[in-house]
């Protein structure tokens, strides 16, 4: 007959014989994946992102339905939503909200993977997943941020494409590449409105998937940094600190989720605006190719990276230059095979002559744009970087919680500054942030290591509620 | 974890109250009266004055005259008493002049006002403070092209729609301020037609620089008047901006409430399940 043999009675039993694969991979993904059952708040945050792309994909597509991706008609269409579509008010804060819920909830999701190691070994496929959904967000935000065709939107982009013009020789046709104009234009305006709405979308829900089952295929870390799968029930064979997720954990969320649109309704419905921060007031202002605003900030969550952009002035190079210098020596010393050693050495030298000599000397717009890049991507080599002996926080000396604390602060301090006008004395302050942000990632193989680690637990810590 | 949160609001709030300190240059900005947000009358006056003075250089083509409903107006009285041409009740505020002589007439075209309230607020000052200093800031003065000038917005190119409701006015300006001869005080008095008076004063020892403005209205009733006049107007441009916004914060409390219940219901469902778990 070709039938599936079910267990399952009335219409379930006539789907499972016909496609068993849709019980087999719930009981995968869900009722029978066993999530340790020590979860804290930090473990919310990966829920709350989920939440968040469903609601800008709902919401994108109600948008799209009245939205006009035309220079002439792009800024009135945004405001003919929020005025005359019935609701549109609703759905369009819905997702202006959404955009910055959406990073500082992977923040603090990346924040979570910090604090209990959970980049590290089984689990770096997750991590090197969940970067590039960082970057896809990236990139989201970034296209998505010209449609209003507001002051920000369009010197926002302007500002942007044009580091691609940075990059030596192809740099300034690259840039009109991407904008399909030699200015930002309603060419740039439909293909960014192309990348938002389709391209990013699609790439970004289909690593979501794969961030998901990479990591149900290892499990999931815990705040004791402990592997649940080392310890089975021996007549079950499930693990012993484990509980499946459903329904447990989807109970666990539901509560967490109602939370969290406690905090998300309180600021759609009161203060959309969010005090200039999540909607730029500059950009209710329509795009004006023929006036630069006098001062263009990115919207927040891209501050951090800008201001790293900016701190890097001629003067500065020289400093990067001996930093680099400095790193290799120690690279030298440390590392053993010879091979390896060789190679770090005239990589860096090679590195520190093109940043102080040759066509690229000391160009703070070429470097610039490079440690932007570089402060992004250096994400990725978490899971390597970090040697120390314990994945979690609570058993790593209390300074190295004090470390941490203070990259965040270096983070916050490094994005405030991005939001403000450049002056000499604070170039001072976001160059020191960018030397500590930076050390922070180089200076981990070795500070993760040092001073004295607790006894990590057999069994996770959990106290019944 | 509690340590973690501890630590991170501390150093958070010390950022931002370094943050704080950081002040903008210019006159303060008056506070607009916002409770007229909540005064239909006032916003309904707000919108007669400004489709008579200023819906004629100014368009504010996001607006349908008909929501104005939302303030309280029916169609027939904006029919009767606000709309001046042929438009009809569901058409946008827009304008008979062109952009480009707007432009050649003016030095600038006049921007449109429809999210005016929004698009002048910045980390310095909110947009219904700039307007309202704005619309009150007029002052007389004989070397600008328009023969006006404008405290807020210096060498503004907008004259004084609104002149004969607030009446001529005296106006000095106070500036403690680096010169030639080092620190001084410069008082320019423009008087009621816009000739200026300025006398130097020098001063020893530490001084603040600051910049003060005074007016000295000639019938100081009719301009607190104006104050009124101006408050008004600011408040409607200010439901102009966002006219869903009362909606919205309605409808958000009760949102909120719901959540809330929402939040209990899920708790208690958790503390259910959890229960058993050792």
């Amino acid at each position: 007959m070709g039938l599936h043999k079910t267990e399952y009675k009335g219409l379930l039993g006539w789907i499972d014989a016909r496609m068993p694969t849709l019980m087999l991979e719930y009981k995968k993904h869900a009722s029978e994946y066993y999530a340790p059952k020590n979860f804290n708040f930090w473990y919310y945050f990966g829920a709350f992102a989920m939440t968040v792309l469903v609601i800008q994909i709902v919401t994108g597509i109600f948008l799209v339905m009245h939205y006009k991706p035309d220079a002439r008609f792009a800024f009135e269409s945004v405001e003919y939503i929020m005025r005359d579509v019935p609701g549109g008010w609703f759905i369009r804060y819905m997702h202006s909200t959404g955009a910055s819920f959406f990073f500082i909830v992977v923040y603090l999701h990346m924040f979570r993977g910090l604090l209990y190691g959970s980049y590290r070994k089984p689990r770096e496929l997750v991590w090197i997943f969940g970067c590039l959904i960082f970057l896809c967000l990236m990139g989201e935000a970034f296209f998505g941020y010209l449609l209003p065709w507001g002051q920000m939107s369009y010197w926002g982009a302007q500002v942007i494409v044009n580091l691609f013009g940075a990059i030596p020789l192809v740099g300034p046709d690259l840039a009109i590449w991407i904008r399909g104009d030699f200015v930002v234009s309603d060419a740039t305006l439909n293909r960014f409105f192309s990348f938002h709405v389709i391209a990013i979308p699609l790439v970004l829900l289909g690593l979501a998937v794969a961030h998901i089952l990479a990591l149900h295929d290892v499990g999931s870390n815990n705040p004791d940094g402990i592997e649940i799968k080392d310890k089975l029930d021996p007549k079950t064979g499930y693990p012993l600190d484990g509980i499946p997720f459903h329904p447990y954990y989807t109970v666990h969320d539901l509560f967490g989720l109602s939370l969290f649109l406690l905090a998300f309704f309180a600021i759609m419905f009161l203060a959309p605006e969010m005090g200039g921060y999540f909607l730029e007031w500059n950009n209710f202002i329509p795009a004006d190719p023929l006036t630069t605003p006098p001062h263009i900030a990115p919207v927040w969550y891209f501050t951090p990276y800008y201001s790293v952009l900016r701190a890097t002035t001629e003067d500065f190079m020289w400093v990067l230059a001996a930093g680099v210098a400095a790193y290799a020596i120690l690279l030298f010393v440390a590392l053993q095979k010879p091979a390896v050693k060789y190679t770090v050495l005239i990589v860096a030298l090679v590195l520190v002559a093109l940043m102080i000599g040759g066509p690229l000397k000391l160009d703070p717009k070429f470097w610039g744009v490079v440690l932007m890049g570089l402060s992004v991507m250096i994400f990725f080599a978490l899971p390597w970087i970090d040697q120390a002996p314990v994945k979690s926080m609570r058993y790593r000396p209390l300074w190295h919680l004090g470390v941490l604390v203070a990259f965040v602060l270096v983070f916050f301090v490094l994005g405030y500054l991005g939001t403000q006008q450049p002056t000499p004395g604070l170039t001072y302050v976001a160059q020191a942030g960018t030397l500590l942000y930076f050390a922070f990632f180089l200076l981990m193989p070795w500070w993760s290591r040092a001073g004295d680690f607790k006894p990590v637990p057999d069994r996770v810590i959990f106290s019944a509620h | 974890m509690k340590k973690i949160l501890v630590l991170f609001f501390v150093a958070a709030a010390a950022i931002w109250g370094a943050a704080a300190n950081a002040s903008g240059e210019g006159i303060p900005m008056d506070p607009f009266p916002v409770e007229r947000m909540k005064d239909v009358a006032s916003l309904q006056r707000g919108s007669r004055l400004f489709a008579n003075y200023c819906l004629s250089c100014h368009s504010a083509s996001l607006m349908r005259w008909n929501r104005l409903n939302d303030v309280g107006l029916e169609d027939r009285q904006i029919k009767d008493f606000l709309i001046f041409g042929t438009q009809k009740v569901g058409d946008v505020m827009s304008i008979a002049m062109r952009p480009a002589d707007a432009k050649a007439w003016f030095g600038k075209a006049p921007p449109d006002l429809s999210v005016i309230a929004r698009a002048r607020t910045s980390f310095e000052y909110s947009g219904p403070d700039y307007l309202y200093t704005f619309l009150r800031g007029f002052y007389r003065d004989t070397s600008s092209p328009t023969g006006w000038n404008n405290v807020a917005s210096p060498n503004v190119a907008m004259p004084h729609v609104l002149w004969e409701r607030q009446g001529a006015r005296e106006t000095s300006f106070e500036r403690v301020g680096h010169s030639e001869k080092g620190m001084a005080k410069t008082v320019s008095v423009y008087d009621a037609n816009g000739n200026v008076t300025v006398s130097t004063t020098p001063l020893t020892g530490h001084a603040e620089e600051r910049l003060d403005v005074s007016f000295k209205p000639a019938d100081a009733q009719q301009a607190r008047q104006f104050d009124g006049d101006a408050a008004d107007l600011v408040a409607y441009l200010v439901f102009m901006t966002d006219p869903s916004a009362a909606t919205r914060t309605s409808i958000g409390v009760w949102a909120l409430l719901l959540v809330g219940l929402l939040v209990f219901v899920t708790w208690w469902l958790n503390r259910t399940y959890w229960r058993d778990v050792h």
